[in-house]
């Protein structure tokens, strides 16, 4: 998920974009994204976010300035060769209804004449890598979810491989749980896939969540920063983007700092709270000596999971001890409350200093 | 009345009123050809200027008020302008059907390519297709059950109209009505009537059958 070889993608150079009725959708816009990360444009309604998007790909021809994708100028190749070289997804899918799913996927290929056969071959193999059945190929869009028509969204992008892919609000249709179950999807696979993504939300958690670095734009089309999302938590610029991120923002920070370098103590035995445990040391519930209180749950944590979690796991535990736990599940010690508030303070103070 | 309706049923099922030039057969398989022959004309015209402006958003206002002002043409009267213009042919009837059916193949067609989902549009050419393509793979796929709608409504109304043939002495089954009408022959007037709403009746059926089978993958 860091940003690839350290190449510049994408690059935008004094964009200004006015449409002929006098707004100004993006002004003297400077931005890189680098290659094989995901770069989140972020900001409420109006602020220009899809208007930069689109310029990528031409669907929006800037007034003045340059945008390079790949060292290229986009301006100087033939808008649909270059919108067939990069991946689009939009919100609502934007699905073809008279054409079968695996049809759609296979959408670019075609245009780039790699014949039917090879071309359904192709989409077929894309069903599976965004988790759909093979059988959901020779349905049609309207007979899908929304999630799934999304994953298909996703999977007509990427069928002929490009690598920089424009994801315009793309989970902002379905509802909350298949939202995160997209996203952590889209994580996976730009894991394998290591695309340059621009992704294009008005939903902070969503930014924080998927980006390697987040632009945050206002109203009139003005970035007004641009910076991890550790950086932009710890340091936002102004109250604007303080207000954007929300009065939970140091809470949002402790969401990006794993547990890893958190220490951890044997866990108590003989007291008055106990781990119960199974055969494979596998933290069951919390239980207690004295008689007739009942058994707590417990949640243990791995290594990756953050220190948000910690923090919350440790309000919930009868103990304010947290159980870590290996990748297989069995116990490996406990953290307290106080250890976690105290890297909880660490962290902040770090990315401050980092950025 | 009973008579009338016993006599009416022997004209349409009796052997000889079928066979020979004046029959039945022949005057029907007439009547189809004018019918058809008119609407694939008015086809040929209204098609493209439906997508053209549905495609374009342009020249919509224009169009639409041209099909409108053709749909309220009577189309006696235009029979008869074009017969002062060009004598004793087949070109005045085929103007006046042509006319007739030109209008609801437009504005369905327009109506059907503007009804297209503009997300859909937008993904298509954003995946990289060119105006041909976004045209002919997505907009007209899409808009085809609104052209078929259009197309069936020309058809039955050019059918029901194609009567006025016999008006200006050609065939078809307005033949019967024209020469029961000059003959006071009430049986071969009201025989002619029913064969051509019969004929109406049967190509809307089969025709939205056939739109009922091609579309039946698309959302209701």
């Amino acid at each position: 998920m860091q940003p690839g070889k350290g190449h510049l993608m994408i690059q935008f150079d004094a964009v200004h974009k006015r449409f002929p009725n006098g707004t100004t959708a993006v002004h003297d816009l400077s931005l890189e994204m680098p290659e094989g990360g995901v770069t989140v444009l972020v900001g409420s309604s109006g602020c220009g976010k899809t208007t930069t998007l689109r310029m990528i790909n031409r669907m929006v021809d800037p007034t003045s300035g340059t945008i390079r994708v790949g060292g290229r100028d986009v301006l100087d190749q033939d808008a649909a060769d270059l919108r067939r070289s990069i991946g689009y997804v939009i919100q609502q899918s934007g699905l073809f209804p008279h054409r079968t799913v695996l049809d759609n996927i296979a959408t670019v290929p075609l245009l780039l004449g790699h014949g039917r056969r090879k071309a359904r071959a192709r989409a077929a193999e894309l069903l599976e890598t965004v988790g759909l059945t093979a059988e959901s190929g020779k349905r049609y869009p309207h007979q899908l979810s929304g999630g799934q028509q999304q994953r298909v969204g996703v999977a007509r992008a990427l069928a002929a491989d490009p690598p920089v892919l424009l994801m315009d609000e793309p989970f902002g249709a379905v509802d909350p749980v298949v939202r995160t179950q997209l996203q952590d999807e889209l994580l996976r696979l730009q894991k394998e896939l290591s695309k340059t993504i621009v992704f294009v939300t008005h939903d902070i958690d969503e930014a924080v969540r998927l980006g390697d670095q987040i632009a945050i734009f206002r109203t009139g089309g003005h970035l007004v920063q641009c910076a991890t999302p550790s950086e932009l938590l710890a340091r936002p610029a102004d109250d604007f983007v303080a207000d954007f991120l929300g009065a939970e923002r140091g809470l949002k920070l402790l969401s990006l700092t794993p547990l890893k370098d958190i220490p951890q103590a044997p866990a108590p035995e003989g007291g008055t709270w106990e781990l119960a445990l199974d055969a494979a040391r596998r933290p069951l519930h919390w239980r207690t000596k004295n008689t007739g209180e009942p058994e707590l749950p417990v949640r243990p944590l791995r290594d990756t999971d953050s220190l948000l979690a910690a923090l919350n796991e440790s309000i919930a535990s009868p103990t304010g001890l947290v159980a870590r736990v290996d990748a297989d599940g069995a116990l490996t010690g406990v953290t307290s409350r106080d250890e976690i508030h105290q890297h909880a303070g660490q962290a902040h103070a770090e990315a401050r200093v980092a950025s | 009345m009973y008579e009338l309706f016993k006599d009416l049923g022997d004209w349409l099922v009796s052997g000889e009123q079928w066979t020979g030039p004046d029959g039945i057969g022949h005057r029907l398989a007439e009547h189809l050809q004018y019918s058809l022959l008119a609407t694939l004309v008015a086809a040929a015209i209204a098609l493209p200027v439906g997508l053209l402006i549905g495609h374009t958003g342009k020249g919509a206002f224009l169009a639409i008020n041209l099909a409108s002002f053709g749909r309220a043409l009577p189309t006696v009267g235009l029979v008869v302008l074009v017969f002062l213009a060009s004598g004793l042919s087949m070109w005045p009837v085929y103007v006046a059907l042509v006319a007739l059916a030109v209008p609801s193949i437009v504005t369905n067609t327009y109506a059907g390519m503007t009804a297209v989902d503009p997300d859909v549009k937008d993904a298509a050419r954003g995946q990289g297709m060119r105006w041909h393509q976004v045209l002919f793979q997505v907009e007209l796929p899409l808009a085809l059950p609104l052209i078929m709608t259009g197309l069936r409504l020309a058809l039955i109304q050019v059918v029901a109209t194609a009567t006025i043939a016999a008006y200006v002495s050609f065939g078809g089954l307005g033949r019967y009505v024209f020469d029961g009408l000059a003959q006071r022959d009430l049986v071969q007037v009201l025989g002619g009537a029913v064969l051509v709403a019969l004929v109406a009746v049967v190509l809307d059926l089969g025709l939205s059958g056939l739109q009922r089978v091609l579309f039946r993958h698309r959302p209701a």
